[in-house]
Parts: structure tokens; C-alpha cells; sequence
């Protein structure tokens, strides 16, 4: 019945609910990658770090029944992915872009190797908290249904905007990442910040994976993520490494992410795959836009081996 | 400046004894085996290990995957057929990396490639088999090309980073093929798994005589032996070299950067077509998901394995194919799950990226950074 009356607003209404759901991902994502690129290092193995968190927090949730170990488990499996990037990349004249697509290639096949007996079994999934209570239309009641972990993506945003600017350990990492002799001269291992930092990216970038195995799509198989790990990367190149901007651009890819799912829900199933792949078209777009040959991009970490 | 290092430090500290002018003029050379090569037998005793605390015996997983690569005339066959793909696509990231670029979106142009390809057989059904192969080849060619030269373009005029852009690309182009194969494109015979409509099978390339190797394999070392020639022996390789070692003393010297990535990148992209209008010509038959087979992806690690040299990346992607050959084995015979090839090619790709360090210092002693 509100079915009916709703008609062709169901899509921009499960356009919103899929940016809220879909986006949390995109946001732990981006945040993590935006405290490893501003300590001057690019992490590209975000995307072997999020399968691996998605796989590693449904087997813990599975195993221990609570969710919230699942997740705990997958920010530690990203902070020991990060530190191996971190700890390869401190050896002489490598290059931390490669190793990143060395650690996509073994975070993917890791997860798939460990992950193979959890395609099955159905784990502890996380909560949502119904914020549509007041509302009879289901549409609108499934979009507010949104998961802690969102809400939590959402508060570290300005946390991580105020840490950078006001704080002794924000003030470091800004350093490392923008002139790697002044953190030297400061009497500070650039190695042991960038560290550091790669590790809370990849902590983050977990936590992102585990809110698809344990939310949404809320399982475990191995078309999981289809590069949300690297448009996520892209991603923050776009938001200027800044993290408020890396939210509002998570909301934006979260929407664009859920265009397709949306469309066919009212019937439009012609172009779905096209729809689907509306987030790497448009990270493609906004790069096109927004970067430019002949001036290095503004908020770019001066250390970042990505900006030339 | 650092190759003359090495050579000394090499000379001095590997072989003392042995006659130093030889040393001197191979000591890099002799490098560029040994530390590959010992970061292969290191991955391989860490997925040994690995494999030991999943419970089973590494002595059997390294026997299996002998005998699955290299053990039968069966198994070579198998992984010449798959090492036929690995060269071409590792070539498209091996030649970007001449000019200092970083691609990864072999796996996209691969699948446009294998699009144009069976497009062009399509359209031209009926003609004779010798013409449909040739506009497949070059159909091919040209559509993996423009692929990979798209995210040249973007890098040389808009600034766009080309790593990420080649990746986001291969996405853009599974969709493509996903909707293709299953819409316009769709042979409405295919029930189960939605394919194009078959090529036809006069129009397959067939295999090698005396051999079940395709002929794709011929094409592989064609375009490695006449990319090797491309990047030492002409002015032409010569220039995408400087440009890729110093760009400003490019642009002083007269160069067209532009020009040079641009060309670079639509050979390096034809190269992966070339890979997709194999896959279909010889394999499959038709366009569909299994395309998608990570052979883009696993050409990464070949051309980094073989630092990028064109010549070298025949043997590299000789033995990652044999790698991937013995994962049915490893499935049958040990119970492994089929990601295992995955699992040892990302720590392979790991130890060979770490033992960079290793070039011209024997030992971490000095730091980066």
C-alpha cells in the first residue's frame, strides 16, 4: 500500500539509505588511508586489508558469537597488515605504491585461503539501531536502520580534523608527511611516525571490512569487496586529505554505490551492471576534474610519492 | 652512479677469489638472478611454513607443485598454455615502467581487448578464417590499447594518477563486459553462464603442431623478444628510457614526453588485448566472466619478478604459470583451497619487493628515510 504510493521516490530514498549503509566502508577506508598519506606514505593495500577484515571479523564473530570481537579482530588483522607495509617499505629504495599492490594480491588471497570454510556458516551479525521508529513507510524504515559502526565513522571524522590541526600527534604525522629532514631535525624517526600511522590507517581500514562481512551485504564470500579498497584510496587524493571532506565524499560514493541496487528495485534492471559500476566512474570523473598536470594538488602531503 | 657501486660492492663481498673483471662486467647482471632468485625459494619456505601450520607436509606441497608444473610433458603443456597470457599482460606493466610509470590495469585491457576482439570475429562471420583472425588481432590490439592509452592520457594531461586510474579501469570494464555479455551481446543459448555468441570454430588459432599449446605463446615471445628490442635497441626505447630515469632532463633534450607516454602506454595496452583475443580465439571460444581470470592481475607480479625486463619476463611468467598449473593438483591431491596460487604469488610478490634493498648492499645498513 505505501508501496504504491510511493512510486518512483523509493529511489532516491534507497539512493540515501544506500549512502548511509553503503558509505561506512568508504569512510573507515579513507580515514585510515587519510592518516597513512598525511604521515607521507600511500598504503594501495587498503583493498587486501578490508577483504581480510571482512574475513577475519565474520570467522572471530562465528567462532566467539560476539560481533564486537569480530570487528576488534579485524582493526588488529589491518593494523598487522599496515605494519607490514610500514615495515617493508622502511627498507632502502622501496616502493611503497608496489608494495601496496603486493598486499592487495596477499590480503585478497589470504582471505579467500582462510575464508574458505566460512562461505557456509552464518555468524553474529551487528546491530542496527532503528531511528525510522516513527515512521510506517518500510521504505523509509529500512534506510534509517543505520549500525553503530556509521555513526562511530562519522564522529571520527572531525576528531581526526582536530587531532591533525591542534594536536602533538597530529602535528607529527603532518610533519613526517610534509617535509621528512624538519621531522629528522625535530629528532623524531619518520619511519617510526609513518608506522605508526600506516598501522591506525590499516586498523581503520579493517574495522571498514568487517562492516561488510557483519552489516552489509552481511556475509562472507569472496565477490565481497570489488574494489571499495582502492576507490577509497582515490577517494582521499579527491576529499584534499582532509577528513571532513573524506566524510561528505563517503556519503557521496555510498549513494552513487547504491544507484544501481535502487534502480532495480523499481524494475530498471536494463544497464544494472553499468549502474554498478557508478563509483568507479565517478572517482574516475572527479580525479579527471579535480586534479591537474601543471600544479601539485592543494593539502597534498609535499612527501606523498603519489603527487609527484 | 649506484649500478658502479654494486658492481664493487658485489665483487668484493660475493666472490673475493674470482677473477674481478668479470665481476666487474657482469656483477649486476649475476645480481639481477641471485636476488630474485633467493626471493623466490624465501617465499616458497614461507608458504612451506605456512602450509605446515594448515597441517600439511610442505615436502608434499613442494612435490606437488613440481609435478603439476614441470613434473609431465602434460603439465608443461598446461603451463606454457597459461604462461602464453602472463607474458603479454606482464609486458603491460613492464613497458610503463620504462617510462616510470606504475600500471596495473592489465586485467582491464585484457578484457576490452578480448570485447574488440570477439566483436570483430562477429561482425565479420562468414569471411574467410585467415582475415577473421587478423581483424580479431588487430581489433584486439587496438581496443586494449586505446585502454591502457586512456590512462596514459590522463596522467600526461590531466595529472591524474596513472596507478589508481589503470586499477579503477578494470572495474569500469568488467561492467562493461557484464552488461555486454548479458544484454546486447547475449547469445540467448547461453543458459547457465551468459556468453557472446561463439566465434566459430574455424576461426579458433588452433595449437602448435605435436603440442595442445595454442599459438598465443608464439604470439607471447614474438612481443616479448620485440618489446626487448623496442626498450634497449632503438632511439625510440632509448628516449622512453631517459624519460623514465629523469623527465625535466627529458623535456631539456628536446623529448616529447607526451608522445612517448602515449605510445607507450597503447603498445603496453595492445599488448593485454592481444592476451584477451587469445584467451578468446584459443580458449574459450566466446566473451564471458571467465575472462576474469586474474591473469592482469598475476602479469604484475611477472614483470616485477623480472624488474621489468622484457626478455626476462619469459622465464618469470614460464614458471608463475607452472605456479598456477599445479593449483588443480594441489586442490586433488593435498586438499588445498584453490586461493593457495594466490596466497604464494602475493608472498612471492612480498620477498620480491622487500629484497630490492638487498641490490648493491649486502645488508639493510643504511635506512631511506
Amino acid at each position: 500500500m505505501a508501496d504504491a504510493s510511493l512510486g518512483l521516490w523509493t529511489v532516491p530514498l534507497a539512493v540515501f539509505g544506500g549512502a548511509i549503509r553503503v558509505s561506512t566502508p568508504f569512510l573507515f577506508v579513507s580515514l585510515g588511508e587519510c592518516i597513512t598519506e598525511r604521515s607521507g606514505r600511500i598504503n594501495l593495500g587498503l583493498e587486501g586489508t578490508l577483504v581480510m577484515g571482512a574475513m577475519s571479523a565474520y570467522g572471530i564473530s562465528y567462532l566467539s558469537g560476539s560481533p564486537w570481537l569480530g570487528v576488534l579482530a579485524a582493526g588488529i588483522t589491518g593494523a598487522l597488515f599496515g605494519a607490514l607495509h610500514a615495515g617493508i617499505c622502511s627498507l632502502p629504495r622501496v616502493n611503497d605504491i608496489a608494495v601496496g599492490i603486493a598486499l592487495m594480491l596477499l590480503g585478497t588471497g589470504l582471505a579467500f585461503f582462510l575464508g574458505k570454510p566460512l562461505i557456509e556458516p552464518t555468524a553474529a551479525r551487528l546491530p542496527a539501531i532503528d531511528f525510522g521508529w516513527w515512521s510506517d513507510i518500510p521504505q523509509l524504515r529500512a534506510a534509517l536502520r543505520i549500525n553503530v559502526l556509521f555513526l562511530i565513522g562519522v564522529a571520527i571524522a572531525p576528531l581526526l580534523y582536530w587531532a591533525f590541526r591542534t594536536t602533538r600527534w597530529g602535528l607529527l604525522i603532518r610533519t613526517a608527511g610534509e617535509s621528512a629532514d624538519a621531522a629528522r631535525a625535530m629528532g623524531h624517526s619518520v619511519l617510526l611516525i609513518r608506522l605508526r600511522a600506516t598501522m591506525v590507517g590499516g586498523f581503520l581500514a579493517g574495522i571498514g571490512g568487517s562492516f561488510l562481512s557483519l552489516f552489509y551485504p552481511g556475509s562472507w564470500n569472496e565477490g565481497l569487496s570489488s574494489g571499495q579498497g582502492i576507490t577509497a584510496v582515490a577517494l582521499v587524493i579527491f576529499a584534499r586529505w582532509d577528513p571532513m571532506l573524506c566524510l561528505w565524499a563517503s556519503l557521496a560514493f555510498g549513494g552513487a554505490a547504491a544507484l544501481g541496487p535502487a534502480l532495480q528495485s523499481v524494475g530498471i534492471t536494463s544497464g544494472y551492471h553499468l549502474f554498478n559500476a557508478a563509483p568507479y566512474i565517478l572517482t574516475l570523473a572527479i580525479m579527471i576534474i579535480t586534479c591537474s598536470p601543471k600544479r601539485t594538488l592543494t593539502g597534498a602531503p609535499a612527501e606523498l610519492s603519489i603527487t609527484r | 652512479m649506484t649500478t658502479e657501486t654494486a658492481e664493487s660492492v658485489e665483487a668484493a663481498g660475493v666472490a673475493p677469489a674470482a677473477d674481478p673483471g668479470f665481476l666487474q662486467r657482469y656483477g649486476a647482471s649475476i645480481e639481477y638472478i641471485l636476488i630474485p632468485g633467493a626471493a623466490l625459494i624465501g617465499a616458497l619456505a614461507v608458504f612451506g611454513g605456512f602450509i605446515a601450520l594448515y597441517g600439511k607436509n610442505p615436502l608434499d606441497l613442494y612435490f606437488y607443485m613440481y609435478y603439476g608444473a614441470f613434473g609431465t610433458w602434460f603439465s608443461w603443456q598446461n603451463t606454457l598454455t597459461r604462461a602464453a597470457p602472463l607474458i603479454l599482460t606482464a609486458l603491460c606493466t613492464a613497458l610503463p615502467a620504462q617510462l616510470g610509470m606504475v600500471i596495473i590495469g592489465g586485467e582491464g585491457a585484457l578484457l576490452i581487448g578480448a570485447l574488440s576482439a570477439t566483436s570483430a570475429a562477429l561482425a565479420l562471420q562468414g569471411a574467410a578464417p585467415i582475415v577473421v583472425q587478423t581483424a580479431m588481432v588487430i581489433a584486439g590490439m587496438i581496443g586494449g590499447g586505446l585502454w591502457i592509452a586512456l590512462s596514459g592520457g590522463l596522467r600526461q594531461y590531466r595529472g591524474v594518477n596513472e596507478t589508481i586510474s589503470s586499477l579503477l579501469l578494470v572495474y569500469i570494464a568488467l561492467a562493461i563486459l557484464n552488461h555486454l555479455v548479458e544484454g546486447p551481446m547475449r547469445d540467448p543459448a547461453s543458459l547457465n553462464k551468459p556468453s557472446t555468441r561463439e566465434i566459430g570454430a574455424a576461426n579458433m588459432i588452433g595449437s602448435i603442431p605435436g603440442t595442445d599449446v595454442h599459438w598465443g605463446l608464439v604470439f607471447g615471445l614474438v612481443a616479448a623478444v620485440a618489446a626487448y628490442i623496442l626498450v634497449y635497441h632503438t632511439t625510440f626505447g632509448f628516449a622512453a628510457r631517459v624519460a623514465g630515469g629523469n623527465i625535466r632532463a627529458a623535456k631539456i633534450v628536446g623529448l616529447s614526453v607526451g608522445k612517448l607516454i602515449m605510445t607507450v602506454c597503447f603498445l603496453a595496452g595492445s599488448c593485454a588485448g592481444l592476451a584477451g583475443m587469445i584467451e578468446v580465439a584459443a580458449v574459450q571460444g566466446r566473451t564471458n566472466a571467465n575472462l576474469a581470470a586474474g591473469y592482469g592481475f598475476t602479469g604484475i607480479l611477472v614483470a616485477f619478478l623480472a624488474r621489468q625486463n622484457p626478455l626476462a619476463i619469459i622465464p618469470v611468467a614460464i614458471l608463475l604459470g607452472g605456479i598456477s598449473a599445479s593449483g588443480g593438483l594441489l586442490q586433488r591431491r593435498l586438499g588445498l583451497p584453490d586461493a593457495s596460487v594466490l596466497v604464494l604469488q602475493g608472498i612471492i610478490f612480498v620477498f620480491v619487493l622487500a629484497s630490492d634493498a638487498l641490490y648493491g648492499r649486502i645488508g639493510f645498513l643504511k635506512g631511506k628515510s
